[in-house]
């Protein structure tokens, strides 16, 4: 995916959203900003598929070195995928943030969160202000 | 970065070299240049030179210069040759630790002897107001506080005596291990002492500020080939972590005693009076207190200062401590900790269990420190 085409939360959270069958499906994952401000990944706490999400809550976590992140969801949902085999290999989330590193894909009841998203000049100018 | 954060003599050099600078107990201080996984490594394999500037460092002249410092440290000064280098703790009048501390007793190539004392760059107000509060009139002490004036740069790592060699008129190797001397770096005074908080071979320079920027560019140059690079605060402390060494405000603060934190040894009760020492020798005797351990955690989740210590991995068991400082150890690839547990429970292979988050993760006991160089 072309970062440019994503939305973004202050939390440094990604989101695809896509129409499928009729729903909307959202794919979420954190960005390369993020990440490379992270360093060191050792561990990552993914949710159980069919699990619920709620727009600004966290559904999971990753760890570095130094510190505990939280995931937050950018939508409300149920969680129809995840990808189970990051927290195997953390340098996924590095090497490809943006496809290989996706964590979780939600199938959107509502969607009204994603107007609070930032697009990727205003998410760029605040990495900017941030790095 | 706030501007209000001190700044050592390095702060640009860091910048040129992509630091990425945290506030450190008031300072602007590189937590890393690439990562802290990296230059952990690095130092462990090769070696790094770190700005170490941020610790105070406080020059003590004076007929009664020595006496002054025995009454205020857990350790003999008195009996502290020129070029040694001892380990000693501050205590208050309780036996609570003000500070850990380094005390070197050097001579200055003009002859005149003197005491310099490194403190932590967190307790250097407070140590300079207990100095201040203690120092009676009559004494001949005369302090410098030299922190401003001077930088301190850490070149640790199996390696780093070598990268070092060719920038001094000494060779750092004639130095033992805690031992000091005054010499030239590039035609620079430079204090080294062949001290560390990594837990690998290494030295400490302390050079003029103005110095810094030199003697730091001088040893990428000369370690090239040996692979220097620069390390930041980040693996400083995941290295101190691993060598089970206590950093002050996690294992060590007024409220904990020298022996809850294993540092007996580092108290000197014997034939002298020191400022804490009543207490302490009542405490030598006592027990009952929390004392600090090593922990080895199940799994990869690092337990993080605070997190209750369990007397089992199981619903309802007991908190029978607290961590103190934990990481994913780099070098043995699993989670370390530190914590402070009841005494009945300290004993290394004892079964205990970390609440990481709400999860009892199973944890034991192990012999400090995680560890140990190989030569």
């Amino acid at each position: 995916m072309d970062p440019k085409d994503l939305l973004y939360c202050k939390t440094h959270e990604w989101v695809h959203v896509a129409q499928e069958g009729g729903a909307k499906l959202a794919t979420i994952g954190i960005s390369a900003f993020a990440v490379e401000q992270l360093t060191d990944l050792v561990y990552m706490e993914l949710p159980e598929v069919g699990g619920e999400v709620q727009a600004g809550q966290p559904f999971g976590e990753v760890e570095s070195v130094k510190a505990v992140s939280p995931l937050y969801s950018p939508v409300d949902g149920e969680i129809v995928a995840v990808n189970s085999s990051l927290p195997d290999h953390l340098e996924t989330l590095g090497e490809d943030p943006y496809d290989a590193g996706w964590i979780i894909k939600v199938r959107i009841t509502d969607d009204s969160g994603l107007a609070r998203l930032l697009d990727f000049a205003a998410y760029q100018k605040q990495c900017a202000e941030e790095g | 970065m706030s501007s209000d954060l001190a700044q050592t003599p390095l702060h640009a050099w860091h910048l040129k070299h992509a630091a990425r600078m945290v506030d450190f107990a008031g300072w602007s201080m590189p937590v890393q240049y690439v990562s802290i996984v990296r230059e952990h490594v690095a130092t462990r394999e090769r070696c790094t030179l770190f700005d170490v500037s941020h610790m105070g460092r406080l020059r003590f002249e004076g007929e009664d210069a020595c006496r002054f410092l025995d009454r205020l440290l857990t350790r003999r000064v008195s009996d502290l040759a020129v070029g040694r280098v001892r380990y000693s703790l501050m205590t208050n009048e309780s036996g609570g630790v003000l500070d850990d501390v380094l005390i070197s007793h050097l001579e200055s190539p003009n002859g005149q002897r003197y005491y310099l004392l490194v403190v932590n760059a967190g307790n250097r107000e407070k140590i300079l107001g207990w100095i201040g509060q203690h120092l009676a009139a009559g004494w001949d002490v005369r302090m410098f506080d030299r922190t401003a004036e001077t930088a301190m740069i850490a070149v640790q790592g199996p390696r780093a005596l070598q990268a070092v060699a060719p920038l001094l008129d000494i060779a750092p190797g004639s130095l033992k291990y805690y031992t000091a001397a005054v010499t030239r770096s590039l035609g620079r005074v430079c204090i080294v002492s062949r001290t560390g908080y990594t837990g690998e071979d290494g030295c400490e320079l302390i050079v003029r500020a103005e110095d810094a920027v030199d003697v730091c560019n001088n040893l990428l140059r000369a370690g090239r080939e040996l692979g220097i690079e620069p390390a930041g605060l980040g693996c400083r402390d995941t290295l101190r972590l691993e060598a089970g060494m206590p950093l002050y405000g996690h294992e060590l603060n007024e409220t904990l005693d020298p022996y809850q934190a294993g540092l007996g040894f580092a108290v000197n009760l014997e034939d002298r009076d020191f400022i804490g020492r009543e207490a302490l020798a009542a405490l030598s005797e006592a027990g009952g207190r929390p004392v600090r351990v090593g922990l080895e955690i199940e799994g990869r989740r690092p337990a993080r200062e605070g997190y209750a210590v369990c007397a089992a991995a199981e619903p309802g068991a007991a908190a029978v401590g607290s961590v103190t400082s934990g990481t994913l150890s780099p070098s043995l690839q699993k989670p370390i900790a530190m914590a402070l547990v009841e005494p009945a429970l300290s004993a290394v292979g004892t079964r205990l269990a970390v609440d990481i988050r709400g999860q009892l993760v199973p944890a034991q006991v192990v012999k400090l420190p995680f560890y140990v160089r190989s030569r």
